[in-house]
């Protein structure tokens, strides 16, 4: 009964790979995972959605939601977003050749004069870690070589490196910004954002209706007590809204591209949303883990400070619905529906 | 974690809880824009206000028909019973269209929703033939009959009992919450064929399509708090139901029921009830600065449960039965529907004014005093909960 393109079915195969690959490199460390990293460009996932010429895999950006939805889930230490989506895309669209290994990506401003850049950028995504740290300013794509950069190590909540550049001297590369860069940058860090948003809250509900079988007190499984089915059930529902808003955003991107107000709407609406499923889904992961789930030697960390971290970054669910709800007002009573319908 | 600093508690498989996107077939756009004209037409001529909860309150007869008329109800009906034969997702956008427009779509609603899908599934051919083609025309209107006064949310609690008599079934006991039941032709009732078995609580109910007028039938109403008369309460004393008026199978009553709660629970009924009001909101606060957030979170949500909504839907359209998917819908659905009136009163300084003739004050009043209904019917929110946390594995 389905009609060609109707429904999409998820990229089962996909998806069974990334979770295998990032199920194997799980751990609680910190810091870059460069075994893992390997194995993403063996397997083409590092960058999954640019095009051959760019070394890439050329897959849609529903391929890219699936792994992307994995790697949140294993709580993967690498800089996939920063290196597919957005600085492997920007350098490619700007004609710039992408230099191998792991890149990381920020808009930002510089002083460029000629192939001179001055400035610094801060809470860089793995910076310290980048082969290629890429930057957009008003007017220039900036490639610049890790070694001729000063990094500053910096943390997110979930202990990720956010880190400090400062650059005075020669870029690897300067380009002038393609049209509408500004706008698509932000949309594809907060569409990849939101994936890996909708993956680790899906974990941390997997981890907790996990524990909430296992940890027995006044003689049952908590999980037999409705006080507590009731929490993992409205976590769930919130789970599942990240998932359908990230899933049906990747899908709008893919469809009509960035530039489509539709998908500008789509992305906005589920970084908000996901932004928002974070926080519940936390709250109610640590209620049921009780004081174990508090400790470091406890895995829920891995997910909720990712949580907590990731839904503050890329535009926040409060920065995002204030855009929303700045489009709505002036697209006024009548407007509102059409908006929502696409 | 183990020794080794590897993660362990990982992986561990959760069921499906939102099925893949689904986008609406690009045929679909011409006619959402054929009902939107129809719909800003009879506005403009006056001939109904918008409301909040209109599936329940909006009974326009006139209204129906003239949907009938033009193709939009019974719209999956097959052609050879008066339908249109078309998918459920074209149903899905001419149902959205009409919701969001606030319209009065109460009198045909259950039949259109599951009364014409439940007979095409289990119903006689006679049957099909003697109401499809109504339903389709927006003339014929149902109700259901299931909770009873000592069976609500534990609906395997029916007590109205079906004694088998010569040429059909006899039927007597109380069904209560029955909207429309006063107005509609027909509804179908839940009744216990066999005597109750503790062991297996769902066995020995069957379902009966009962005409309204039948000789035995008492309908009273029940009025809501604010007085309106919606709900009935319909008694049966020895109403006689002949053997061509049973649905589906004796027996299996629980089974029929059942399998329809994933079309019922995940439409847009289940989060748009208050949309009239959102929409009256953004008419109060356009032009001004302040409110974009929180505007933009109601918009964000909405949006989202838009997409479950039609995630299920296609889930659906494919065959697959999604309840654990629409359980979800439902569950966040009908709260969102109560955050909308949360946030609508917080933003605007207009006391709610049921007295009012439309407008922010009308629309407030109107969706707070049906608000207590959203999270009640067709399975409470905590019984929802409790679908989800099973299908978690929980129970």
């Amino acid at each position: 009964m389905t009609g060609a393109g109707m429904t999409t079915s998820v990229n089962a195969e996909l998806q069974e790979l990334a979770e295998s690959i990032f199920g194997d490199a799980a751990s609680g460390d910190t810091g870059f995972d460069a075994a893992l990293w390997r194995t993403l460009e063996e397997t083409g996932l590092a960058r999954l959605t640019l095009p051959a010429a760019a070394g890439g895999s050329e897959g849609t950006l529903e391929d890219s939601a699936v792994v992307l939805a994995a790697a949140g889930a294993h709580a993967a230490r690498v800089p996939l977003v920063e290196t597919d989506l957005v600085g492997g895309w920007l350098l490619h669209a700007a004609g710039v050749p992408l230099p191998d290994g792991p890149l990381t990506a920020a808009a930002g401003s510089l002083e460029v004069d000629g192939t001179t850049v001055r400035g610094q950028l801060r809470r860089v995504p793995w910076a310290r870690a980048a082969a290629g740290v890429v930057v957009l300013t008003d007017a220039h794509v900036v490639l610049l070589d890790p070694g001729a950069v000063e990094v500053t190590e910096g943390t997110n909540v979930a202990e990720e490196p956010r880190d400090t550049v400062s650059v005075d001297g020669p870029a690897a590369a300067v380009a002038p910004a393609p049209e509408g860069a500004a706008a698509e940058l932000r949309l594809r860090a907060a569409l990849g954002r939101a994936q890996l948003l909708a993956g680790a809250a899906r974990a941390a509900l997997s981890a907790s209706v996990r524990y909430a079988g296992e940890r027995v007190q006044f003689g049952r499984p908590i999980a037999k007590f409705q006080a507590v089915q009731q929490q993992l059930a409205l976590a769930a529902g919130e789970v599942a809204a990240a998932s359908a808003a990230a899933s049906a955003a990747a899908r709008a991107a893919a469809d009509t591209g960035f530039a489509a107000p539709s998908t500008r709407f789509a992305v906005a609406a589920a970084k908000s949303r996901t932004g928002e499923a974070a926080g519940a889904v936390a709250r109610i992961a640590h209620q049921v883990h009780g004081a174990i789930g508090f400790t470091r030697e406890h895995d829920l960390r891995l997910w909720t400070t990712r949580l907590w971290a990731w839904r503050d970054e890329d535009g926040s669910d409060a920065d995002w619905n204030r855009e929303l709800g700045a489009t709505v007002l002036a697209a006024g009573p009548d407007g509102l529906w059409p908006l929502i319908t696409g | 974690m183990a020794q080794d600093g590897r993660v362990t508690a990982t992986v561990h498989r959760l069921p499906e809880l939102v099925p893949p996107p689904t986008e609406l077939p690009a045929r679909t756009a011409a006619l959402r824009a054929d009902v939107r004209a129809f719909l800003a037409e009879e506005r403009a001529a006056g001939r109904w206000t918008p409301r909040p909860d209109v599936w329940l309150s909006g009974w326009d007869e006139r209204f129906s028909r003239e949907l009938g008329r033009r193709g939009w109800l019974g719209m999956t009906i097959p052609k050879e019973y008066g339908g249109h034969g078309a998918s459920a997702l074209d149903r899905y956008v001419v149902t959205e269209e009409l919701l969001a427009a606030g319209a009065p779509v109460a009198a045909h609603w259950i039949a259109d929703r599951q009364i014409g899908p439940t007979l095409l599934r289990f119903g006689t051919e006679e049957q099909r033939q003697r109401f499809l083609p109504g339903i389709a025309k927006g003339e014929v209107y149902f109700g259901i009959g299931m909770s009873e006064p000592d069976a609500g949310s534990d609906l395997a609690g029916v007590r109205t009992k079906a004694e088998r008599v010569d040429g059909g079934w006899e039927l007597t006991g109380t069904k209560v919450w029955t909207s429309g039941a006063h107005r509609a032709h027909a509804f179908f009732a839940l009744a216990r064929t066999s005597p109750r078995d503790e062991k297996n609580r769902h066995a020995g109910l069957s379902q009966f399509i009962v005409l309204l007028d039948s000789p035995g039938v008492q309908i009273r109403p029940i009025p809501l708090l604010t007085g309106a008369h919606h709900f009935n309460e319909v008694v049966f004393d020895r109403v006689f139901v002949p053997d061509d008026m049973v649905l589906g199978e004796i027996g299996a009553g629980w089974k029929q029921v059942t399998s329809e709660l994933a079309f019922e629970r995940s439409g847009p009924e289940r989060f748009l009830s208050t949309f009239p009001l959102l929409v009256a909101l953004v008419g109060e606060l356009a032009g001004t600065s302040g409110a974009e957030r929180e505007v933009g979170g109601l918009v964000a949500r909405l949006w989202t449960l838009r997409r479950m909504s039609l995630a299920v839907a296609g889930a659906l359209e494919s065959g697959e039965a999604p309840e654990l998917a629409a359980a979800v819908v439902k569950e966040l659905g009908t709260r969102y529907e109560n955050e909308v009136i949360d946030v609508a009163r917080l933003l605007v300084s207009i006391p709610p004014d049921p007295g009012a003739e439309s407008g922010f004050a009308r629309l407030l009043a109107d969706a707070v005093l049906h608000a207590p209904g959203f999270t009640l019917r067709g399975g409470t929110n905590e019984v929802l909960r409790g679908i989800v946390a099973r299908g978690l594995g929980l129970r």
